[in-house]
C-alpha cells in the first residue's frame, strides 16, 4: 500500500529528522485541539497561529525525510500512517492541554528547548537541516517570547493564577530531563556535526528557565521523578487517543485531497 | 477578572517603509505588551506589516458625530483651497 508507512532499513539520520519533525507535529496537534476553546478571541488566534507555524515546520522536516528516502512515500504518509510506537517526539509535547496554565507552561518549556536546539542546528554540517532550522527559528523566537510573557504574567499574577502555574510546573517538570537525553546513534550524529549537542543545551536551558521562573515568582521542583521514552517511541496513554483523532480521516480515506 | 474587563486598544499598522501607520482595528488586552502581541497575531498574519502601534482607546480624543456639520461642511464649497488652479510643469506631472 503506497499510503502506508513501511518500516525501513535502519537510518539513524532519518530517525533524528523524524524526531525533529514529531516534536512540532505532536505539539501542533495538541494546540489545535484548543480551536474554538481559547479563553478570548485574540488568544485563540494566537494559539492557532502557533499551531500552524509548528505544522509547517513539521512538514519541512518530514519532506526532508522523504527526500532522503523516497520509499517513505510522502509527508502525509509519515504523519498519518505511522503508529504510536513509530513517533519519536518528546513526552513533553504530547501532554494534555489541561488548563491554560498547563498549556502555557508546556509551551514555554518546549519553546526554550526548541529555540536552543534550532539555534545549534543552524550550524549543522547537513545543509538541509541547517536551512530548515534557520527558517523555523524566527517563528520559534516569537513563540518563546509569547509563552514567556504568559508564564510571568500568570506566575506573578493573582494568588489563583500563581497556584495554577506552580501546579503546572510541578506536573510538567517530570518530562524535562528527557529533553537532554541522547542515545548512541544521536551522539554519533553530534560527533559528525550534524545533530545538536544536548549536553551544551542543557545548561543554557536550565539557566534561562530558572531566570524566567524566578521572575514569575515560581519555584522549580527540587527532586522530581523523571519520565523517559518518547524519543524511543514509548508514549503515554493519552497519546494514542490524540493520534487516533489526528489520523482518523487519513486512515479512512488514504490519499484524500481537498 | 472577567474577560470583558480587559481594555480596548486601537491598532495601527505600517505596511511598508515610507508609508504612514494606518488604523486597522482594535484588540482587547490586559496591558500594552499583550495588546502588541494580540495585534501581531490578528492583523499581521498575512504579511501586512513592518511596524505596529497600539494605543489605549481611551487615549484617543474623537470628534463628536453631532458636530459633523459644524466641523466639516464649510470646506465643501471652498474649492479654491484645493491646488487645482495651477498649471503644473510637465516634469512634476505625477504629483
Amino acid at each position: 500500500m503506497s499510503h502506508c508507512y513501511a518500516t525501513q532499513g535502519h537510518d539513524s539520520l532519518n530517525q533524528y529528522i523524524l524526531h525533529l519533525a514529531d516534536n512540532p507535529l505532536v505539539l501542533a496537534q495538541r494546540l489545535c485541539e484548543l480551536c474554538t476553546h481559547g479563553p478570548i478571541l485574540e488568544e485563540e488566534t494566537a494559539l492557532m497561529n502557533t499551531s500552524l507555524d509548528l505544522f509547517g515546520q513539521a512538514r519541512n522536516w518530514l519532506d526532508y525525510a522523504v527526500a532522503r528516502n523516497p520509499q517513505l512515500g510522502d509527508c502525509d504518509a509519515l504523519a498519518m500512517g505511522r503508529d504510536e510506537r513509530q513517533f519519536l517526539n518528546l513526552l513533553l509535547c504530547e501532554q494534555d492541554n489541561g488548563n491554560f496554565a498547563n498549556t502555557m507552561t508546556r509551551q514555554y518549556l518546549f519553546d526554550v528547548w526548541h529555540h536552543l536546539t534550532l539555534n545549534a542546528l543552524c550550524l549543522s554540517q547537513d545543509s538541509q537541516i541547517a536551512a530548515i532550522a534557520a527558517k523555523s527559528i524566527k517563528e520559534v523566537d516569537y513563540h518563546q517570547q509569547r509563552s514567556r510573557n504568559w508564564v510571568i504574567r500568570l506566575g506573578d499574577g493573582t494568588q489563583q493564577s500563581h497556584d495554577y502555574m506552580q501546579s503546572a510546573i510541578n506536573d510538567l517538570w517530570s518530562f524535562t530531563d528527557e529533553l537532554f537525553v541522547q542515545g548512541d546513534e544521536e551522539l554519533q550524529l553530534v560527533a559528525q556535526g550534524i545533530a545538536a549537542n544536548q549536553a551544551d543545551i542543557e545548561g543554557q536551558w536550565r539557566a534561562i528557565v530558572s531566570q524566567t521562573m524566578a521572575e514569575a515568582t515560581l519555584t522549580l521542583p527540587a527532586e522530581c521523578f523523571q519520565k523517559f521514552g518518547g524519543k524511543q517511541g514509548e508514549h503515554s496513554e493519552p497519546f494514542g487517543l490524540m493520534l487516533a483523532e489526528m489520523q482518523s480521516l487519513y486512515r479512512a480515506h488514504p490519499g484524500a485531497v481537498w | 477578572m472577567n474577560k470583558t474587563d480587559w481594555p480596548l486598544y486601537e491598532v495601527f499598522i505600517r505596511s511598508r517603509h515610507g508609508l504612514s501607520h494606518k488604523h486597522v482595528g482594535s484588540v482587547h488586552a490586559a496591558d500594552e505588551t499583550m495588546a502588541m502581541e494580540n495585534a501581531r497575531e490578528l492583523y499581521t498574519r498575512r504579511n501586512e506589516g513592518t511596524s505596529i502601534w497600539v494605543v489605549d482607546s481611551n487615549a484617543i480624543c474623537a470628534s463628536a458625530p453631532e458636530q459633523k456639520d459644524a466641523m466639516f461642511t464649510s470646506p465643501v464649497e471652498k474649492i479654491y483651497r484645493h491646488p487645482s488652479f495651477y498649471q503644473l510643469p510637465a516634469s512634476v506631472d505625477k504629483m
